[in-house]
């Protein structure tokens, strides 16, 4: 009958042996891709926001719409 | 105890013949659950008892031989004082059933019924919702989100053209 003697130690090495460098690898892969799909396009978009970006032009124009509460409507002086 | 655990080994229901004394009142009467059972665990590898507590005697004699050299039993001799032992082999206690597919109905049966108890809530449970929620009342809640600017950069209003008053194509 005599069976082959089944495997007795070295199974968490085994499984840790071929798993980790996976994980790390598909880790630091999601990383990766998370910086350039994800930051690197909203800082792009952030930069070209403010490069056209006038804070007095779009003050006044919040103000006109009339949504604070602390400014007076329309142009005085 | 060590003769309890020297009993244990054998796999006899050794304790079964202990008997508890109550104080000088009498003997307890011993319970059957209150004595070791037979599970078959994959965690537990080796139950408490064995399975065959009472042996036939074909079993005996089995037994009896077991005292011997194992190498004069034949496979379907070693396959029966298995079976003694233990009732399913590993093989048979982890094999998967179809349970899953009981429990995935069962799940999808219950949350389709807790629907109809969602529409009969709506209908007869709940009152009128606020006027914040008319459309004129949503318009002017849009309007004030797009002067105040909401989400400038990447959200809300960077979807709005204000030059021309209306959405981005």
């Amino acid at each position: 009958m005599s069976l082959q003697k089944p495997l007795m130690r070295g199974m968490l090495g085994k499984r840790l042996r071929f798993h980790l460098p996976i994980a790390f690898s598909l880790s630091l892969l999601a990383a990766i891709a998370f910086k350039y799909a994800v930051t690197e396009p909203r800082k792009q978009a952030y930069a070209d926001f403010y490069k056209q970006y006038d804070a007095t032009k779009e003050f006044n124009a919040m103000r006109e719409a009339g949504i604070f509460e602390s400014v007076r409507t329309g142009k005085v002086k | 105890m060590l003769a309890t655990r020297a009993l244990r080994l054998i796999g006899k229901r050794a304790i079964s013949t202990s008997v508890c004394v109550r104080g000088g009142h009498g003997v307890a009467k011993v319970e059957d659950y209150t004595l070791p059972a037979y599970f078959d665990k994959r965690e537990e590898p080796l139950p408490d008892i064995c399975y065959v507590q009472t042996l036939s005697p074909e079993q005996k004699s089995l037994k009896e031989k077991e005292m011997g050299s194992w190498a004069s039993l034949s496979n379907d001799e070693k396959i029966a004082l298995y079976r003694i032992s233990f009732k399913e082999s590993f093989a048979e206690m982890n094999h998967p059933t179809s349970e899953w597919k009981s429990v995935v109905a069962g799940m999808f049966f219950l949350i389709g019924f807790t629907g109809f108890v969602v529409l009969w809530q709506r209908k007869y449970v709940y009152g009128a919702v606020p006027h914040t929620f008319d459309p004129e009342y949503k318009a002017k809640e849009l309007q004030r989100m797009l002067d105040m600017r909401i989400n400038p950069v990447e959200g809300f209003s960077a979807n709005w053209d204000y030059e021309n008053k209306q959405w981005k194509k």
